[in-house]
């Protein structure tokens, strides 16, 4: 009795959509306000390590073949380096602020495993779309963690991170096993369900 | 004191007031686009459409989920920051 992938999708939106408005706040309020209560701090990096563990499980029940096991454990793997990376900025074991681009390569790597692990063109079915979108999405998105790097405390990067994963989460609630995309669909992805 | 150090001071009070409304408004407009989803597609509520549901569509509500995340937001982050904010005046 496993659930659908559409399912699975759905609730990984729903932690992406948490990280989203956690990060918006951040950006919103500034880091100074922030973390004034400690466990505010450990929040995102906390939900990024979280999300990659819950991908290891998703990666060894729920793909169907090899690269779409490697796409999904690259994945668990970027997303706990990069809340690993900052869990440890923000406890004070590592100082230097440009770990953030510990956040960049993740989605660089997250962005391009996208984009590989999607063998159909864009119109094929929805979750075809979507893979696409997802993949240019994270590879674009990777300049924001550059920018607060540089800029830490410049308002745009940080809110683009933040909208970044909201946008993710949006994207991902719109998935469907298979579905059209645009009026489109091909006859070998099946029958809409 | 000077009226250059009040108008800095008002323009500080006023960009904190902005971040408040700005915080504040987070949760309610998340929740807002879980109750328009809901209403634009309902299909998507095993609540709404019942028929052909399986254990899985009546556990995961994608709207609801929506509105669950920005009622937590509203309900556990929120209030610390508004009281951080409003300590910093």
């Amino acid at each position: 009795m496993t659930p659908r992938a559409e399912i699975v999708h759905w609730l990984f939106a729903t932690g992406f959509l948490l990280l989203g408005l956690i990060l918006l706040a951040e950006a919103i309020v500034g880091q100074e306000v922030w973390r004034q209560r400690r466990w505010r701090a450990y929040l995102w990096p906390s939900l990024a390590f979280g999300i990659g563990v819950l991908l290891w499980p998703v990666s060894v029940f729920f793909t169907n073949s090899t690269l779409h096991m490697v796409a999904h454990a690259s994945w668990a793997e970027t997303a706990m380096i990069s809340g690993g990376a900052q869990l440890a900025v923000v406890r004070g074991k590592l100082t230097s602020r440009w770990w953030t681009l510990a956040v960049s390569a993740a989605m660089l790597v997250s962005g391009m495993a996208f984009l590989i692990h999607e063998q159909n063109p864009w119109f094929f079915s929805r979750a075809a779309f979507l893979h696409h979108t997802l993949g240019w999405l994270l590879l674009a998105a990777a300049v924001f963690p550059v920018g607060q790097a540089i800029r830490p405390r410049a308002f745009v990067w940080r809110a683009g991170f933040a909208m970044t994963w909201v946008t993710v989460a949006v994207l991902l609630y719109c998935d469907r096993d298979v579905a059209p995309i645009f009026g489109h669909l091909s006859p070998l992805a099946g029958a809409p369900k | 004191m000077s009226s250059e150090f009040v108008s800095q001071l008002e323009e500080r009070a006023e960009r904190r007031t902005l971040r408040m409304v700005a915080i504040e408004a987070l949760g309610p407009l998340t929740m807002l686009g879980g109750v328009v989803w809901a209403i634009a597609q309902p299909y998507r509520v095993a609540l709404f459409h019942p028929a052909g549901k399986g254990f899985y569509d009546w556990l995961v509500q994608p709207p609801l989920l929506v509105v669950g995340v920005g009622l937590l937001f509203a309900a556990v982050i929120v209030p610390g920051i508004l009281e951080d904010l409003r300590g910093e005046r």
